[in-house]
């Protein structure tokens, strides 16, 4: 069947912080040339926000900039940050450490980031950017002379063996003088960018942690609003790059994260698990008492920071956001530069399209004007935290007190990242570990947890997670890393199952959160994470 | 002939319902919202009428806040050729829904009225007979088939252990079932289309209908967790247990 086209001066793939934002600020600059520029925004998740899953404390820099008049509009940024805590925990201790510099949010406001972007979401909309949710840019298509024409969304209604159903709709074409990827960290599409333009040439590779989030509804007589708590030290061993937060916000709500730095060696290491037990700390766990568990997510933080960050541009089109790598990481913050590097985007872009036929060009001034802004700044001066964990949990800490108060961020060297994937040890030079049981009311099990995302993907249709080898899980990943997938994979849905006594791989696509671990962490980065059906995926509720 | 469709905007399918913790109802805060699926098969059985030329208009109609214009839009999109809003957002009970959509008949005069059998979100399964009680219409309820002939509607029903064929007299109410077929995708350019197409809104008081809810809500909460399982050791204790704690024998 023939696929249908339509045309926009820009298209904008993934409805998060970065793409709404390059969305609104190019429709206002429209508004105040007076002149008209067509943007449509298309999102995989069934509607804004419902794949967004953050922390989130956010540093409102980005948004004065963008409505200085936020508060009357009504954005849901209702709970500033009143106390900051920073605990160093051994197995049963644990030490309030003085709150490093990038950790301090006075000024910043606890947040769910989706709701955030439902609201940015009604705002471009009254800007008029057309919005679509519940479709998924699937292909990049390409002009002869190789730049940039737009994007086709999904096939809908194919068989499990790609044949056409009896439902089935053709994707759509969707042409754009200018594209813009802000598919967030680990985009399906950025990756195919990545090397087609040959972005990444010279630059670090990208590395990555996993954060596994839960939402908690606590006794009011735990909650401290305005609240925020983090940890470094157990459940890590002193070589692995994790720690958690936890924040209160409005309502007796409480989100509560674990983040693993994906360049982990043991395979036998489950992020999920030491999620879960980090909860029962005696520090920790009492915040929970009588409360109640509302909601459950994962999503991969791109952590490689300055030293990380690809070339921006090419024919076409450009990426802003995550999915170049934007983020703090020091600070666990990403969405004030994802929002500022969309709305420096399209400054360059609407510049670009006042000038000439943008059709195919390349926006090069948007990196120019990205380098004057504070976002370079900030990013420059934490480029060395990161890497130092390299060396460990102390010696890192550190390094990062004279980085940050001696150097103040502009110490004379930069170190280097290596990439996730390659960091695996075999298994059989590693310690299994044993973790505890769930119990159900404080701790759980990872079906009930998927079961509180919403996640659903139609289960006819083609699995969205390809294998480049179909051999591969079983004689690599079982026998030389114990079946990773099975431990990283926070939703369950990799599983290695006896069939006629061999073990094989089963994959449960319907389960999948989409936090893109499986396409970061494969040792042989045999999986390959491609967009199912538009509107599959959690429905994330206050995330 | 017109045909009537209504649809509501319900917790979507896939989410978790959940009390809120004072037990005064389902927490919405921020969740999704869709069109009731049963609606979605009404609306998809009204325009593969309209497709084998049996209708000639399709009018949805929905009841509730300035939210259910999106539901609106989204039945536009599949193909409705236009859409009406009660708006209101006070609660609205079945009885209120169905003399709500009664005036709408009184003044739109279609030839058939189909919903979903019953919303997903509170499961009540009145509203279209209640419609066919204050009409005075033949209905057909958990339609699997609908047949439209001259003058009449055959209506294959889903009946305990089988399918029951009745054949109505139009003008008539269906409601749908889960085979009654299954809904298309909404494609891009008709979600554009959609939002171009006529929609109406009106007010309750404008129909000149009183909603008062006549039903109290007492209370929401979550189902007894279920108890976990023990092991006996014998019959002796199974028998025992049977008959002092489960008290079945
Ligand atoms: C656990 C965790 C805690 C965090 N804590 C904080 C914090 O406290 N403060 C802070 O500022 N930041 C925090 N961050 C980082 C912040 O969430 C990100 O930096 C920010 O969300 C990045 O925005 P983005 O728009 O680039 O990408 P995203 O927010 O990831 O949005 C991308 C959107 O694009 C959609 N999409 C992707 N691919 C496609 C496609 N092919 N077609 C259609 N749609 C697509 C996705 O569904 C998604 O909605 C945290 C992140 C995590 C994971
Ligand atoms: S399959 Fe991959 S992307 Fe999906 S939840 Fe598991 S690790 Fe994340």
């Amino acid at each position: 069947m023939e696929r249908e086209s339509m045309e926009f001066d820009v298209v904008v793939v993934g409805g998060g912080p970065s793409g709404l934002a390059t969305a609104i600020r190019l429709r206002q600059l429209a508004a105040e040339h007076d002149v008209e520029v067509s943007v449509c925004l298309i999102e995989k998740g069934s509607e804004i926000g419902a794949h967004i899953l953050s922390g989130a404390v956010i540093q409102p820099t980005a948004l004065n900039e963008l409505f200085p008049d936020w508060k009357e509009r009504g954005a849901p940024l209702k709970t500033a940050v009143t106390e900051d805590r920073f605990l160093f925990l051994t197995e049963q201790k644990s030490f309030r450490l003085p709150t490093p510099p990038q950790m301090h949010n006075h000024g910043n406001y606890i947040v769910s980031l989706g709701n955030v972007c439902r609201w940015l979401g009604q705002q471009a909309e009254a800007l008029g950017v057309d919005i679509y949710p519940g479709f998924a840019a699937a292909e990049v298509l390409y002009h002869g002379d190789g730049s940039v024409k737009g994007v086709a969304t999904g096939d809908m209604g194919r068989t499990k063996e790609g044949e056409e159903g009896p439902n089935f709709a053709p994707g759509m074409e969707l042409h754009a003088k200018q594209t813009i990827f802000a598919e967030g960290c680990r985009g399906s599409l950025t990756k195919t960018l990545f090397e087609r333009f040959d972005l990444r040439e010279g630059v670090d590779p990208q590395v990555y942690g996993i954060g596994i989030k839960e939402l908690w509804e606590i006794k009011p007589e735990h909650h401290q609003p305005g609240l925020t708590l983090h940890t470094a030290g157990w459940p890590m061993d002193m070589k692995t790059y994790g720690g958690s937060f936890l924040y209160h916000f409005e309502e007796n709500l409480v989100s509560v994260g674990f983040v693993v730095g994906l360049n982990y060696e043991n395979p036998y290491l489950s992020p999920f698990e030491e999620m879960q037990r980090y909860k029962m700390h005696p520090a920790i766990r009492g915040m929970f008492e009588g409360g109640r568990r509302l909601a459950y997510g994962a999503r991969a933080i791109s952590a490689g920071g300055y030293q990380s960050i690809p070339k921006l541009t090419f024919p076409g089109g450009l990426l802003v956001g995550d999915c170049a790598g934007f983020l703090n990481v020091p600070k666990i913050k990403g969405s004030h530069t994802a929002m500022k590097s969309g709305m420096t985007a399209a400054e360059a872009i609407f510049q670009l399209l006042q000038a000439e036929d943008a059709t195919g060009k390349e926006a090069v001034d948007y990196p120019h004007r990205l380098k004057t802004t504070w976002l370079w700044d900030e990013l420059y001066r934490v480029r060395n935290i990161k890497p130092s964990f390299h060396w460990g949990l102390l010696p890192a800490m550190a390094y990062s007190a004279v980085d940050t108060y001696l150097f103040r961020g502009k110490a004379p060297w930069t170190l280097h990242h290596t990439p996730d994937h390659e960091a695996l040890k075999p298994a059989a030079q590693c310690a299994p570990i044993e973790y505890p049981k769930p119990d159900g009311v404080l701790t759980f099990d990872r079906l009930s947890s998927v079961f509180l995302s919403n996640t659903n993907h139609e289960e006819e249709q083609p699995c969205h997670l390809t294998l480049k080898d179909s051999t591969v899980p079983e004689r690599l990943n079982l026998a030389i890393y114990a079946g990773p997938e099975q431990r990283y994979c926070p939703a369950g849905v990799y599983e290695f199952v006896d069939q006629g006594g061999q073990q094989k791989l089963r994959i449960n696509a319907q389960n999948c959160v989409h936090c893109k671990t499986c396409d970061i962490k494969d040792p042989s980065q045999n999986i390959n994470w491609v967009t199912p059906e538009g509107g599959g995926g959690p429905n994330y509720p206050n995330m | 002939m017109k045909i009537l469709v209504a649809v509501k905007r319900a917790i979507d399918y896939n989410v978790k319902a959940r009390p809120k913790s004072d037990g005064t109802g389902v927490d919405l805060a921020n969740v999704k919202m869709s069109m009731n699926p049963f609606d979605e098969i009404a609306v998809e059985e009204a325009l593969r009428l309209q497709e084998a030329g049996k209708a000639t208009e399709i009018v949805a109609l929905s009841i509730g806040p300035a939210a259910c214009q999106e539901t609106l839009r989204t039945a536009m999109a599949m193909g409705a050729d236009r859409g009406i809003l009660v708006q209101t957002d006070g609660e609205v009970q079945p009885l209120a829904v169905a003399k709500l959509i009664k005036a709408l008949v009184d003044k739109e005069q279609p030839g058939m009225v189909i919903l979903g059998k019953q919303a997903i979100d509170d499961d009540s399964n009145q509203t279209g007979q209640m419609l066919a009680g204050l009409l005075g219409w033949s209905i057909g309820t958990f339609a699997a088939r609908v047949e439209v002939g001259e003058g009449h509607v055959k209506v294959a029903r889903e009946v305990d252990g089988g399918i029951q064929t009745i054949d109505l007299k139009l003008p008539a109410i269906v409601t749908a079932d889960l085979r009654l077929n299954e809904p298309r995708y909404v494609k891009l350019p008709n979600i554009m289309k959609a939002k171009k197409k006529p929609l109406d809104i009106v007010s309750p008081a404008d129909l000149g209908v009183d909603i008062t809810p006549r039903l109290k809500l007492v209370k929401v909460s979550e189902p007894a967790a279920r108890a976990g399982g023990v092991k006996v050791a014998d019959v002796a204790e199974l028998v025992a247990k049977l008959r002092s704690e489960a008290k079945v024998i």
